[in-house]
């Protein structure tokens, strides 16, 4: 089949180009060549035809802050594994968090995530370089060399730069490349031996708690970073989890400090009275925190205050999770349901409308990471994803293409599903097929 | 002294004993009325009977423990159960064989009953719901201690015949204090009216939000209160120093006969063991008339007999 592509009369929401409207896209070679009436003279031989009436048309979804394992842990996800939850789950690029084993924190390593990326033929494979060798928060890692191989942004993710001074380094020198860098937001010291959210339910449960003073400390200290260095580099707060956190932004934004910062579904849905029963599902770090931070997340995301969605995908072992609430691995694995959550937190709420949740999920996580993509203009790589916005489903962990099962959503019930997902002009999941497919099976 | 019987026609349904938050003011009367008609048996020439008769209770215990260990196996054995005896260092994190392995592998061994003690808060809760057997929390973590404060509750009633409108003080590490907590749930159902008191350096976080005052002064507290729970300081669990020097904890939390001199001249002194002496309590308090140290262990076997008999009769039931 030539490289021809039309999908017709969808809805197709653009924020970035100010496009809201039942209309037709065209890719051919793999770029957007028409957003716009085409009608049936688009519809030549050969040209597969995609009828996408009732449907979301949407630029592809861009999922800045995923763990795929590789190298390292493979038994927990791989990188093709990690591509087709990706898909599944409506993502067209992805940035893989370099805290690996060994960390990414060199070029070689960067094109190793980007070669295997390529083989997995699902979705764009990003990742981002540590700021520091090994993510040990000592020395700078080599960022511009990182940086000519197409590494997107630099983190230490996992932990926090500790060290002030380092930190300061780091994002002097990461401006003369005009990458983001992004900071797990934590307080090692202040945090402790901490396995969830400090307060009542830790308290009754007799587990340590993890404070979100940890968080705040060090997302204010950065921003004093920022403002003291007045120099032209972008930073980036990952996976926010508190009300403190939300006001350090606001306020940091206000004054024109050049930030950024992301919120995960789980932060956006769940409180920390889920612990109760010491299901290590929702051991995740930041913790899920109280219901006024929920709440204050949620207020910031449709206040603009949050510029991204991000899942933070982070598959691990059943054989992990099995473990004692204090010894398993912090992580949650969402990737693939991650949108009917942000409908259900933002969307189901009317905090957000479409527009608006598409620009967090597309859009923006494009110009943080600096990507020419989330978005449909002309002559733009043919990345697509299309929703059913009124599709009911329960979320059922056993139909994941992840490795990993650590999701404490299974059996939600939920709304808006995937229904197709066209990565550079090919369709690289389908979910009607697979329906279909089904159907046939049961009959 | 007469205890009260009003809940002799109980029905007890647990098969598992994880915790007391989650009991009943009825169900923990139940325990304790069952412990005293188990107390005759420890004062018998021959300390046996035979309701657990070939059971076996396994003692699975990740963290030292003298007192609870002898204690549980005693109360098994004057049960005529056979016990085992597992003791465990507790692995680094995912390394050899994981809980519910190792729990795995007993049940596959026929075994009646866990006593489980172990150092992660949540790990009789994540054995009960993995394992067929009878699971009994010896001490979990910081998050409880069930048989101790039921000896302790056992112990206050033995003395005082009830807790109804008793004022008791709990003092010390709070924080990190599985005893703190068990006594909690335990003595504020029963309707007594507890105070935490320690330094705030040892206080969880929101503990306003527990059914209990707080107090930073033991001073304050002493001439008010009918008992006194003198915790033990768990150094090994503090980390950091939440007090400068064991010289000034012990002036400001210590008990001392100067301290109890201003004390009801009744009040009940209390201690889960081991003593640090002279840190928490000094010599001539905890081996004074008002001291109830060794009393409690005592009733320890009694308490652990009725909760091993309880359990295993649910079981039976469900069966």
């Amino acid at each position: 089949m030539g490289n021809e592509l039309l999908i017709r009369n969808g809805r197709v929401i653009d924020p970035a180009n100010g496009v809201d409207g039942i209309c037709d896209v065209l890719i051919l070679d793999g770029k957007v060549a028409a957003v716009g009436r085409v009608g049936d003279a688009g519809a030549k031989p050969g040209r597969r035809i995609i009828d996408a009436a009732g449907k979301l048309v949407v630029p592809g979804l861009i999922d800045m802050h995923v763990h795929f394992r590789e190298p390292g842990d493979d038994e927990e996800e791989t990188i093709a594994s990690g591509s087709a939850a990706a898909v599944a789950g409506g993502f067209t690029s992805v940035v893989c968090m370099p805290n690996t084993k060994p960390a990414i924190d060199n070029e070689t390593h960067v094109e190793y995530i980007h070669r295997k990326g390529r083989q997995a033929r699902k979705t764009h494979v990003y990742t981002m370089g540590a700021i520091t060798k090994g993510r040990e928060g000592v020395e700078l890692a080599e960022m511009g060399f990182m940086a000519e191989a197409g590494a997107v942004g630099f983190t230490d993710d996992g932990s926090g730069v500790q060290d002030a001074s380092v930190m300061r380094r780091a994002l002097k020198y990461a401006a003369m490349f005009d990458q983001v860098v992004a900071q797990h937001c934590e307080d090692r010291a202040y945090a402790g031996q901490g396995v969830m959210n400090a307060g009542y339910y830790a308290t009754i449960l007799g587990l340590p708690g993890l404070d979100g003073l940890a968080e705040e400390a060090m997302l204010w200290r950065d921003i004093q970073l920022l403002k003291k260095s007045r120099l032209p580099v972008r930073y980036h707060a990952q996976h926010i989890s508190t009300a403190g956190a939300v006001e350090i932004v606001r306020a940091a934004k206000a004054q024109g400090v050049p930030i950024t910062c992301e919120a995960t579904p789980h932060h956006l849905l769940l409180t920390d009275d889920c612990c109760a029963e010491y299901d290590t599902n929702y051991k995740v770090n930041p913790p899920i925190r109280g219901a006024a931070d929920v709440e204050a997340l949620r207020q910031a995301v449709r206040d603009g205050v949050i510029d991204v969605l991000a899942s933070d995908h982070a598959p691990h072992l059943q054989s992990e999770k099995e473990l004692e609430f204090l010894t398993a691995p912090f992580g949650i694995a969402a990737m693939e349901c991650a949108l009917s959550l942000y409908v259900k937190a933002l969307i189901e709420p009317g905090l957000l409308d479409w527009p608006a949740l598409i620009r967090l999920m597309a859009a923006n996580p494009g110009r943080i990471i600096g990507v020419d993509k989330g978005a449909l203009g002309i002559g733009k790589q043919g990345d697509v994803t299309i929703i059913d916005p009124d599709a009911r489903y329960t979320i059922d962990v056993n139909t994941f293409r992840s490795k990993s099962r650590n999701c404490p959503y299974h059996g939600w019930k939920v709304r808006a599903k995937v229904e197709m997902t066209i990565v550079g002009g090919e369709v690289r999941f389908d979910n009607r097929r697979i329906e279909n497919r089904a159907q046939t099976l049961d009959r | 002294m007469a205890l009260k019987r009003k809940s002799r026609h109980f029905n007890w349904t647990r098969k598992h004993l994880l915790g007391l938050r989650e009991l009943s003011e009825e169900e923990i009367t139940f325990i304790l009325d069952t412990a005293r008609g188990f107390e005759e048996i420890s004062k018998r020439s021959v300390k046996k009977a035979p309701p657990l008769r070939g059971k076996v209770v396994v003692n699975l215990f990740f963290e030292d423990s003298t007192r609870t260990r002898n204690s549980f196996t005693l109360a098994a054995q004057r049960l005529s159960a056979d016990v085992v005896e597992f003791t465990k260092k507790l692995s680094s994190v995912s390394k050899g064989e994981t809980l519910l392995d190792t729990a795995r592998n007993l049940e596959a061994l026929g075994i009646d009953i866990v006593v489980i003690r172990h150092e992660a808060a949540g790990a009789p809760k994540l054995l009960a719901r993995n394992i067929n057997a009878c699971v009994v929390n010896a001490g979990d973590g910081y998050c409880e201690h069930p048989t101790q404060a039921l000896l302790d509750t056992y112990t206050i009633r033995r003395k005082r015949g009830t807790l109804e409108g008793l004022k008791i003080a709990i003092v010390g590490d709070i924080a990190h204090s599985r005893v703190a907590r068990s006594d909690m749930w335990a003595m504020t159902k029963l309707g007594a009216e507890v105070t935490f008191v320690g330094p705030p350096t040892l206080m969880p976080a929101e503990v306003s939000r527990l059914p209990v005052k707080v107090s930073y002064s033991l001073d304050e507290v002493i001439e008010h209160v009918d008992v006194v729970n003198m915790l033990r300081i768990q150094f090994e669990r503090m980390g950091g120093n939440p007090f400068p020097s064991v010289r000034e904890y012990s002036h400001y939390f210590g008990l001392t006969a100067e301290r109890m001199k201003r004390a009801k001249p009744d009040i009940t002194v209390m201690h889960p063991g081991p003593i640090n002496r002279g840190l928490e309590v000094e010599s001539e308090v905890a081996d004074g008339p008002n001291s109830v140290i060794l009393q409690q262990v005592t009733n320890g076997v009694a308490v652990r007999m009725a909760v091993l008999f309880l359990v295993n009769h649910a079981a039976a039931q469900r069966a």
